[in-house]
């Protein structure tokens, strides 16, 4: 493919493809960027925070967080166990009862501000040390996971002194001890959804970071220290999914929030049901992203790269499945590939990076094992050629075309930068197929026409829907999802509510 | 029971003191399911008793099949209640307590019978089951102004949120409470757009087969409420697995199946409603107007739906 070409639109209309699609190398470079990791004073040893202190766990037993852009050691992390648990959610249920539960309000919202801004203060910090712990882009964590994290703790300490104006009639008292538990796609901001509110309400908190990502907990904790935090309000317990397990278990706590897979999803609605726990749980999607004809293309392939690139598409809410309508599907689709060569893979620290290292390796394995399910299924795969780092779990950018409903890689949540186009004629055709899954946490729409906005607004289940946008998310703005993506809304008044006991007043 | 003759619940007046020698029509008592009113497919009935012991009437034994034929009725109506306007919704359940209140008496017969109420007190109860429609009719084109919002979030789009009805639900009925207590926990469910699956009271079954015969003859469509007599050991194990169901109200659980119910709703994700803590089925004084009518009992089956649009020109 040569350059004229791609630089020569034919017959004054813009070609459906520039050329850049066809699987070679985009026609430039770019110089590195990189962004410093001295704002990071990594520790060798991080222990457990509990009660206001860093303790090491029961068994003295650890474990390490790599880098998944080199697969280096980061730091080694104390892991926690059953009797830390214990130990955690005693301390949390103390605080709970001695200090936080009868603080006022309006105190409470003090150190809810003081934190929103050390979180601030210190976000530079927190976005290098998470690309380096997760792999995500530092344009990512510096511009989305950290501003974000810093305004939900802003939002809602705001609400800690007015709860009788989000619940009319009622009185909102706390739940009592919340067991947290979240996953390693958004690790500071799953931390903010979900002590946030549950703080701002009166709760204390025990929080289980994943283990492959618990180094921003453990800075979080930091930040609780420096905010002078009562000691036992957060409490953070590194380890493995038994962990979890245990806190929501545990019957000293009152409140149960979870953020991760269905599957796990399901297993602790199972470990206390029948306990009278509250339970909110954030799970698996599989987004439709739906393209009408009448849509602005370009502007829809910049949403469509979000909605699945983004976070290496390593997000419960990712637009997994394109589907487009016929008509417009070649053009799209050329587009989307050109764009897809654009696209830099590489070096989270690089500021120029769109695409970092996907989580961990079993996680590549995972993406990479659906990925050869598509092409034995007959989907026909299309990855740009660009370089891939030598070393880290990296993968391509990867579109798949030719997709039935009944494959896999339309069916399964990937947690990949993994696109599955489809296609329809109909709206109604479109509202069938992005329908037809148990899931049901996000949807894209894409046209030019309000009213087909609304119309598939409304026909979409869904909890989440971006019309001619993708995600996009905000303090304010309620997020979860229908059908087995979960129950339960974080974010905005809805947020609050899945951590409070309303009594008449 | 040979010989011994049903006793009429249908009637506040006993034959015989009305001096005539005329032998009353006794009321069979079936199912109600997609807008009809079928014998359960298995055949099977139980004794129904009054609260003095005196047998009432054979009521069906629901079986399994019969369940799965009442989801399936309820997800076929779901899509059309959902999209009703809310405040047609909010006209049919009114109209609910229309005809409710054309047939008091009849109701107050069967609940004094059922619930061993003076006829006083069953009066009293049956005139709240009637208001407490109205109460809840009337939230139909409100509920999503006070659980809905705007959000102002720090970017160029325009946000908000709306409350859409959860879809299929299954309710398991308060057992002591044979009406009113249905009453509290269905209208709600329904007016909030969902369509349901009720498992009556297993004990005291026929005022939620008389309430089915007004739904009959109001405006809400076939489909939208089936009601199901049985026993519970039976049908709340199938009511709680069963995938179609989107949530489940488990108020009327009988605690031994409560956690069994609790695991097999969690296969399918449900959303699952209890009794408050500490509150007894028993006990529970479903005339208190504080504690029944709630915005919460409609929102424990709404979805809220987030929606965002970038502002440009």
């Amino acid at each position: 493919m040569s350059n004229d070409r791609a630089l020569a639109p034919s017959a004054g209309r813009a070609p459906a493809s520039w050329g850049l699609g066809d699987g070679q190398a985009i026609p430039w470079e770019y110089a590195a960027a990189p962004e410093s990791r001295d704002v990071v004073r990594l520790r060798e040893r991080y222990g457990l925070f509990i009660n206001g202190r860093d303790v090491d766990s029961w068994d003295g037993g650890s474990f390490v967080s790599v880098d998944p852009s080199t697969e280096e050691p980061l730091a080694e992390i104390a892991k926690a166990t059953p009797q830390d648990v214990d130990r955690a959610v005693r301390a949390a249920r103390r605080a709970q009862r001695r200090s936080w539960g009868d603080l006022p309000g309006r105190e409470r919202a003090k150190y809810l501000f003081r934190i929103a801004r050390i979180l601030q203060e210190r976000s530079r910090e927190f976005a290098v040390l998470e690309s380096m712990d997760s792999g995500k882009p530092i344009r990512e964590s510096r511009d989305v996971d950290v501003p974000l994290a810093a305004a939900h703790f802003w939002y809602y300490a705001g609400w800690a002194d007015k709860l009788e104006y989000a619940f009319p009639g009622r009185v909102a008292r706390p739940l009592g001890v919340a067991a947290q538990v979240i996953p390693w796609n958004f690790p500071l901001l799953m931390l903010s959804w979900k002590i946030a509110p549950a703080l701002a309400a009166g709760n204390t908190v025990v929080l289980k970071p994943a283990s492959t990502t618990p180094l921003t907990a453990l800075l979080f904790a930091e930040v609780c220290r420096q905010a002078d935090l009562p000691p036992g309000v957060v409490n953070i317990v590194p380890g493995p999914g038994a962990i979890g397990m245990a806190m929501v278990s545990h019957p000293d706590v009152a409140k149960v929030a979870f953020t991760g897979s269905t599957e796990i999803g399901k297993l602790i609605q199972k470990a206390v049901a029948g306990s009278g726990k509250a339970l909110t749980l954030e799970l698996g999607g599989k987004a439709a992203n739906i393209v009408f004809d009448d849509a602005a293309l370009d502007q829809a392939v910049e949403g469509i790269v979000n909605g699945i690139y983004f976070n290496q598409g390593e997000v419960c809410c990712a637009g997994s499945r394109l589907l487009v309508q016929e008509s417009v599907a070649d053009d799209l689709i050329g587009r989307l590939k050109d764009r897809l060569a654009t696209l830099r893979v590489g070096d989270p620290l690089d500021k120029n990076t769109d695409v970092g290292a996907i989580n961990s390796r079993a996680q590549l394995e995972k993406i990479t094992e659906l990925v050869a399910s598509g092409v034995a299924e007959g989907a026909e795969l299309y990855q740009p050629a660009c370089d891939l780092p030598d070393r880290g779990f990296f993968i391509r950018p990867t579109l798949f075309t030719n997709v039935a409903q009944s494959h896999r890689i339309a069916k399964e949540e990937i947690f990949g930068p993994v696109l599955s186009v489809l296609t329809f004629r109909t709206p109604a055709e479109a509202i069938e197929k992005a329908n037809n899954t148990a899931y049901g946490l996000s949807a894209g729409i894409w046209t030019e026409k309000a009213s087909k906005v609304f119309a598939m607004v409304q026909a979409m289940k869904a909890g989440v829907i971006w019309a001619n946008t993708f995600n996009r998310f905000d303090p304010t703005a309620p997020f979860g999802g229908y059908k087995e993506s979960g129950f339960g809304r974080e974010g905005g008044m809805h947020g609050l509510h899945a951590y409070v006991r309303l009594e008449d007043r | 029971m040979a010989g011994r003759a049903l006793a009429r619940a249908a009637s506040p007046v006993p034959s015989t003191a009305t001096g005539d020698a005329r032998i009353p029509v006794l009321k069979t008592y079936k199912l109600f399911v997609g807008g009809a009113f079928p014998r359960t497919e298995s055949g099977r009935s139980y004794l129904v008793s009054a609260a003095d012991g005196l047998p009432l009437a054979n009521a069906c034994r629901a079986s399994r099949k019969d369940l799965r034929e009442a989801v399936r009725a309820a997800r076929g109506a779901s899509a059309g209640w959902a999209a009703r306007t809310a405040m047609n919704r909010g006209q049919i359940l009114y109209r609910v307590a229309e005809l409710m209140e054309g047939r008091a008496d009849q109701f107050t017969a069967e609940v004094a019978a059922a619930e061993g109420l003076a006829v006083h007190a069953a009066r009293a109860t049956v005139g709240r089951a009637i208001d407490r429609w109205v109460w809840y009719a009337g939230w139909a084109d409100k509920i999503a102004q006070v659980l809905g919002s705007a959000n102002p979030v720090a970017a160029p789009y325009f946000v908000f949120t709306v409350p859409e009805p959860t879809g299929v639900v299954g309710i398991v009925a308060p057992e002591t409470s044979s009406l009113l207590g249905l009453v509290s926990r269905l209208a709600p469910v329904l007016v909030g757009g969902s369509s349901v699956v009720v498992l009556a009271s297993g004990s005291r079954p026929l005022p939620a087969i008389t309430l089915a015969e007004v739904l009959a003859t109001s405006d809400v469509p076939g489909g939208v409420v089936n009601i199901l007599t049985g026993h519970r050991e039976e049908l709340v194990p199938v009511l709680a697995a069963h995938v179609d169901v989107d949530g489940l109200d488990g108020w009327g659980i009988p605690d031994d199946l409560r956690t069994a119910a609790e695991i097999s709703a969690a296969d399918s994700v449900k959303r699952v409603a209890r009794r408050p803590a500490g509150a007894s089925d028993a006990r529970f004084d479903w005339l208190d107007d504080r504690a029944t009518e709630r915005p919460e009992w409609i929102a424990a089956f709404l979805e809220m739906k987030t929606v965002w649009h970038p502002i440009g020109v």
